[in-house]
């Protein structure tokens, strides 16, 4: 037996966020299979992404619950209080771009079903971009880094453009032919997805930063500490 | 309001399926009470209580003051033989003894039920004597070297040893509050008990000794089963598994601490646990 006091509240916020970043990284992976799915023509994958939600749902359930269990039972506070309510709305975060995953799943589904209308580019441009945001985030989360939490939302921007891009693209194909109509328009709904993706990698940037130095930087507001 | 009969109540609890370690309804139950009535002359201090402990949980007991908490655990080692004009009903059995049968050993039950109490009490004698003591008078000291590793294997247990091993003959009241109830601790567990009951253990310790007692309990779990009485609600939620909430000498409701604190089913509890009484 130790004699070294390790609370074992801190064992317990470990655990809290190692499952958080589980949940991260099985997210990222989701969202990954689903783009290389669609562009790689993969119906067998696709049909996976759309049948895999349930361990990341689960997960989103259990950190839910811990979180629950640490605030009502060691009353946390300061930088431990900001690291679970972050948490908190990290899981959100993290639950819908899963969400997002088997959305841009079924879009693929019924994509396949046409002859492609253009080799994809722009789209797996997304999707990369978007999966290193949501890294880079969660990796900012980990190391409590600001500096790399600011940098993904800086990156959001690109990921804005892409997808006005890839819409002005499309929209020439559908104006050329209207038969590439219905498939361009699942396109547009993916980029619209990925795109949405970023903004939820965003908002976890955001609490990186609240929950590192309790500046609220959500809507472009302040520099100054949250009073 | 309900109150828990004979049964043990289902210890389902929030833990998520994917929660590892054991669940408090894993533990076989150690200290089992039946029915339970408790007077002090004519007055009943305890009404009708039931409930298991379960070995190697901790298992707190809340409420306010005057709500029977310590009367109750006090019952479990026979504490309350002391006090004249005292009477009890009903059945204890600690791993399956009868505690109050006939026949039964009230020295031999209080081995393998320690104690200890809300303000440290050392012996006004050494460190290394207050440990020791026990063992001596149970007849346990055995050899010189034997007496000297049972007494440094207390001090370990009770996370006390590396402040004091250079030090074990100075007198144990210049130790700390902190350290001296730690020193307690030990000296409850040089004899080996299988349950430790703890009476306000930290209340009268400032915040960063209550975050070692405390820590102490939590790890002396995985070797006893502990009892803990506190007035301190938020102590009860940091270190036990198992809650029982008392109120005027009944059980009102007992069940895993994560569900007292967030769901619990008895509006009397959720008024004590939110603070709108007691």
């Amino acid at each position: 037996m130790t004699e070294r006091v390790v609370p074992h509240f801190q064992e317990e916020l470990e655990q809290f966020k190692a499952r958080l970043l589980e949940m991260g990284g099985l997210a990222e992976e989701r969202v990954a299979a689903a783009v290389h799915a669609l562009v790689e023509r993969d119906a067998e994958l696709v049909e996976r992404v759309l049948d895999g939600d349930g361990p990341l749902n689960l997960l989103h359930i259990d950190i839910d619950r811990r979180a629950f269990k640490l605030l009502a039972l060691h009353q946390p506070m300061a930088v431990d209080l900001r690291a679970i309510v972050s948490a908190l709305k990290i899981n959100s975060d993290l639950e819908r771009v899963g969400d997002l995953a088997v959305n841009i799943a079924e879009a693929a589904r019924r994509y396949l079903r046409h002859p492609p209308v253009k080799e994809l580019i722009d789209i797996p441009r997304m999707g990369d971009l978007a999966q290193s945001m949501l890294r880079d985030a969660l990796d900012a989360f980990v190391r409590r880094d600001t500096a790399l939490a600011q940098s993904v939302l800086n990156r959001d921007d690109t990921l804005d453009a892409l997808k006005t891009q890839v819409f002005r693209e499309l929209l020439t194909f559908m104006l050329q032919d209207q038969r590439t109509i219905e498939p361009s328009l699942d396109l547009i709904l993916v980029s619209r997805h990925l795109e949405r993706i970023g903004d939820h990698a965003t908002n976890v940037a955001e609490e990186v930063i609240f929950m590192v130095s309790a500046r609220d930087v959500r809507h472009h507001q302040g520099e100054e500490p949250a009073t | 309001m309900t109150q828990s009969t004979t049964s043990l109540p289902p210890l389902s609890t929030l833990s998520a399926p994917l929660q590892e370690g054991a669940r408090p309804s894993d533990a076989p139950v150690q200290i089992e009470v039946e029915r339970l009535n408790f007077y002090y002359g004519p007055k009943r201090a305890l009404e009708d209580i039931s409930l298991g402990m379960r070995r190697n949980l901790v298992t707190a007991f809340i409420g306010p003051s005057g709500c029977g908490k310590s009367t109750f655990l006090r019952t479990l080692n026979r504490m309350n033989d002391i006090i004249p004009g005292t009477r009890v009903e009903g059945r204890v059995r600690v791993a399956g003894q009868d505690v109050y049968g006939p026949g039964t050993d009230v020295v031999a039950l209080r081995r393998r039920v320690g104690m200890v109490f809300q303000k440290s009490n050392p012996f006004p004698k050494s460190i290394f004597e207050n440990v020791a003591y026990g063992l001596r008078i149970n007849g346990l000291a055995g050899t010189r070297a034997g007496l000297a590793g049972r007494v440094e294997e207390s001090l370990k247990s009770a996370a006390l040893w590396d402040e004091v091993k250079d030090r074990l003959h100075d007198p144990a009241l210049a130790l700390s509050g902190g350290q001296q109830q730690r020193l307690c601790i030990a000296r409850a567990l040089a004899i080996r008990p299988e349950i430790l009951l703890m009476d306000e253990p930290a209340s009268a310790l400032d915040p960063i000794a209550t975050q070692r007692i405390e820590e102490l309990i939590y790890q002396l779990k995985s070797t006893y089963t502990i009892v803990i009485v506190t007035h301190n609600m938020q102590q009860a939620a940091r270190v036990s598994d198992v809650t029982a909430f008392f109120w005027l000498g009944r059980l009102v409701e007992f069940g895993p601490t994560d569900r007292i604190f967030t769901a619990p089913t008895e509006k009397l509890t959720e008024d004590y646990v939110t603070g709108r009484f007691g």
